[in-house]
């Protein structure tokens, strides 16, 4: 291990370790060419200050980009899919640049013009990741800009999605309707005081211009900002659920009618301060709990790992075309490190596919010619051709990454909706006691009571615990790497008693192996011998054995040659070097074990196992106590023994599970009555996912591509699920607690309302006061809860 | 007694004004990349210069 910094190199553009002193330019060191080349870019355009905003600002450039990668943009139907705008002399174009991180990715992004000739102006959004590039036509091309970014390292991400017409936009609408709101509930209040205060009767006139310019200021409220409410009031009735929305809608618009019949029959002031206050403030929650995190996506199917071209080969001539354009019996051309876009046959060159994603494989399976490929699957050899059997829609994972979620569990069950339906039974029969009392008593008091309980027992103060309350707990969870896709999903977890993981890329970490060594001991220079053989292949074990080594200076390998799946060899400082699989006839598994051998004699052996993530076994140790827990894994069982000592007993452990045994897995288990949270990372979870009650994904980076999901978990922070489970059980609580805290408020205005003299001023206290101290107490409750349990909480 | 009628009028007309520089500001996508402004600013001079020419 490398204890300091100080006596290692990094990389001036990426921060990497050099693993050699070789390349460098002038004072800075370098981890690779690519690293370099960029470098010598940015500098001879004189933009520097991309190294001085930040340290090490660079994406490593190991793996190098295909040349012609982009020459679909060169087809101008392709071309006109992805363009924002072309006129004669300009074209606009919105590019998706993952890599995006720092102010330097800023800076330099936004000065492409003086990078690329031909740039005219390009502007980032940030949170977006995205860059809005405007060249000229006749001094560039499409494809050009694009390989310009790639070769700056920011290479464009262009997916099968982008075909798609709509691009979904943020919705504005909301925080628009919370200003109005706002904007209208501080002017009536300020309107209101002479009411409150009590002007002088004398005064009429003024006081009808007061009144009038309120019951104007509220039409905004009512006709615009409320509209949400009413929206989700009418689905509810037309799905005959009863939703929070129906008593609130209800309630709004007979606070509505009823101030407008004070004001018209000069009777009193109305309620105007109280509905568009409320209205603020419901909306207000609604913002803070649907908060989204645009750089995460929840919703992404296939299209969005999909590439938007493939070069069909006819008659020894390579054509971009567009995914959804192949047809059956087309000869594709995947190159190394290409997705495999539909199911067919092998029929040029020599598959190495990794399937990891899809299928959970560690390691690459190598396919002969003739052999059926399954689209997903990423070829890590050189090039070779298919013959198609599927289009691209009908080939067989896609058609399962297709599947709708089973609408049975997208119902609205939140608990405050039922809460609600006991509130509002309440409600209507304080209504009808009332109703019956002034009967007796004094008809002219019927309806004005019957108004005023409806108008002071809506269930807002409900909604607004709910929502405010999930809207802290989601910040928290945010801060702490955990996001969710909607307030709902906490209710989802605090109820899951059955959880199943995923093995590769969730429990253990795809990209690490643990590597043994035994045999005869390596000296120093062995070691960089092996390491320079091993670093020459991109196999996961050459990579896992190059790692374990751990050396800096490497010996130059001649007549280098690669066995895909069998093994490595090479020339090096005149000595024959072979890792590789232990019989002739064994193929590489995972887990498995290599021999070393130096001139065909045989020195020791490289035992390989999964690598878990820090903390796992702790976790799953704490887990299995509470929870029933399962794993399916798409590997093959050699390390069973591990995962039972680590699962316990209870659990139930499944190995060579394809992406629709995991599916149906979860189906079973829901019919059994669980709960079930799925945590996984890759697609072969994907149909999984999206069956169980909530599907969280496992990244590594947060700005990395996951399936569709309820959440998504930053890889690092596994191991706090646990406590984040807890925190969702605690929101429950604080809604409830802070829902009966406001009842109190709320039987105070009852009080005057079924007396039938609900004055105005009255509600007008209430309510802000109700509303106010929901959102602090759900506000320290939500963070006590979290620093009780030790996670991270932002400072005030 | 009218003063207040004036001075009312006054009062809503500069709190539209607030209101229209806030739809503004949302329509605009002020709220929507709160990274880059704040970054741009601390650049040198130099960001891009040409506006693109609209036709």
């Amino acid at each position: 291990m490398v204890s300091s910094v100080t006596n290692s190199t990094i990389c001036t553009h990426c921060g990497d370790l050099c693993t050699t002193k070789t390349i460098r330019e002038g004072d800075h060191f370098f981890c690779c060419d690519g690293c370099k080349m960029v470098y010598e870019i940015i500098h001879e355009s004189g933009l520097c200050n991309y190294y001085d905003l930040n340290k090490t600002p660079g994406i490593a450039q190991k793996n190098t980009v295909r040349s012609d990668k982009f020459s679909f943009l060169d087809e101008s139907r392709i071309a006109e899919k992805l363009i924002s705008f072309k006129d004669e002399y300009q074209t606009h174009i919105v590019f998706y640049l993952p890599q995006m991180h720092c102010s330097s990715c800023l800076y330099l992004l936004e000065n492409l013009h003086r990078l690329h000739k031909g740039i005219v102006k390009s502007n980032v959004n940030f949170t977006r990741k995205e860059v809005d590039i405007v060249f000229e036509n006749n001094t560039t091309s499409l494809r050009k800009v694009a390989e310009q970014l790639t070769a700056v390292g920011y290479e464009p991400y262009i997916s099968l999605n982008d075909l798609k017409e709509t691009r979904p936009g943020t919705d504005k609408s909301l925080l628009l309707k919370l200003g109005i709101a706002g904007f209208c509930f501080s002017n009536i209040m300020l309107m209101s005081f002479p009411e409150y205060l009590g002007i002088n009767a004398a005064e009429a006139g003024i006081r009808n211009v007061f009144r009038i310019a309120n019951a104007v200021l509220s039409l905004p409220v009512f006709l615009y900002a409320a509209s949400p409410f009413f929206k989700s009031a009418w689905t509810g009735l037309q799905h005959r659920f009863l939703n929070i929305d129906i008593p609130i809608a209800l309630a709004i618009i007979i606070t509505f009618v009823r101030s407008f019949w004070d004001l018209f029959s000069g009777t009193g002031a109305g309620y105007f301060d109280s509905l568009s206050g409320i209205v603020f403030f419901m909306l207000a929650g609604r913002i803070l709990q649907d908060k989204t995190y645009r750089q995460l996506s929840f919703d992404r199917d296939y299209t969005s790992y999909f590439p938007i071209a493939v070069s069909i080969v006819k008659k020894d001539k390579e054509i971009p075309t567009l995914l959804p354009e192949i047809k059956i019996n087309d000869t594709l051309l995947v190159h190394h490190n290409e997705l495999i876009p539909a199911d067919g046959l092998l029929t040029k060159g020599k598959a190495l596919i990794d399937y990891s994603f899809v299928t959970g494989e560690t390691m690459p399976v190598v396919k002969e010619i003739g052999e059926m490929l399954y689209a997903g699957g990423r070829q890590t050899g050189g090039n070779i051709e298919i013959l198609t059997l599927k289009e691209v829609s009908q080939s067989y994972l896609t058609n399962l990454w297709n599947k709708e979620k089973d609408s049975t569990n997208e119902k609205d069950n939140s608990f405050v909706h039922h809460v609600s339906k006991y509130f509002t039974i309440f409600v209507f029969v304080i209504a009808g006691f009332t109703a019956m009392y002034w009967s007796m008593h004094n008809t002219a008091k019927i309806w004005p009571a019957i108004t005023a309980v409806f108008i002071i027992a809506c269930p807002c103060a409900l909604l607004l615990s709910n929502s405010f309350t999930n809207g802290h707990i989601l910040t928290i969870l945010a801060h702490n790497k955990f996001y969710l896709r909607k307030g709902e999903v906490l209710e989802q977890i605090a109820a899951i008693d059955h959880i199943v993981f995923d093995k590769t890329g969730t429990l253990t970490s795809a990209a690490e192996q643990e590597v043994k060594y035994e045999g005869e001991i390596l000296n120093e220079i062995e070691k960089g011998q092996l390491a320079a053989l091993a670093s020459c292949s991109s196999h996961p074990l050459s990579k896992a054995i190059v790692a374990y080594l751990d050396v800096t200076d490497k010996p130059e390998v001649t007549s280098f040659k690669e066995y895909a799946g069998k093994g490595i060899e090479g020339y090096i400082d005149d000595r024959w070097i072979k890792i590789g699989a232990a019989g002739d006839n064994e193929e590489l598994k995972n887990d498995t074990s290599v021999m070393l051998s130096y001139d065909e004699n045989i020195k020791g052996t490289f035992y390989f196992s999964n690598h878990y993530r820090t903390h796992i076994p702790a976790l799953l140790s704490q887990l299995k106590k509470e929870y029933r827990l399962s794993v399916l894994s798409g590997d093959n069982d050699s390390q069973k023994t591990e995962l039972e000592k680590l699962m316990g007993t209870n659990a139930t452990i499944l190995f060579h599970q394809q992406p629709t045994d995991k599916l149906n897995y979860i189906k079973k288990l829901q019919d059994q009555g669980e709960q079930v949270m799925m945590i996984g990372d890759g697609l072969n979870d994907a149909g999984a996912l999206l069956q169980s009650n909530v599907g969280i994904a496992v990244s590594e980076q947060a700005n990395n591509f996951t399936p569709a999901c309820d959440g998504i978990i930053a890889a690092g922070q596994l191991y706090l699920i646990k406590k984040f489970m807890k925190l969702c059980g605690a929101n429950k609580k604080i809604v409830m607690a802070s829902f009966i805290f406001s009842i109190i408020y709320n039987l105070a205005g009852l009080f005057f309302a079924v007396q039938g003299n609900l004055l105005p001023v009255i509600a007008a206290i209430l309510m802000p006061a109700s509303s106010i101290s929901i959102v602090l107490l759900s506000f320290i409750a939500s963070r006590f809860a979290a620093r009780s349990m030790g996670l991270n909480i932002l400072p005030v | 007694m009218s003063v207040i009628v004036i001075l009312l009028l006054a009062s809503i007309s500069v709190a539209i004004l607030f209101l229209l520089a806030f739809i503004w500001s949302v329509r605009s996508g002020q709220f929507e990349d709160d990274f880059s402004p704040p970054s741009r600013i601390l650049f040198d001079n130099e960001t891009s210069s040409q506006k693109p020419t609209k036709k």
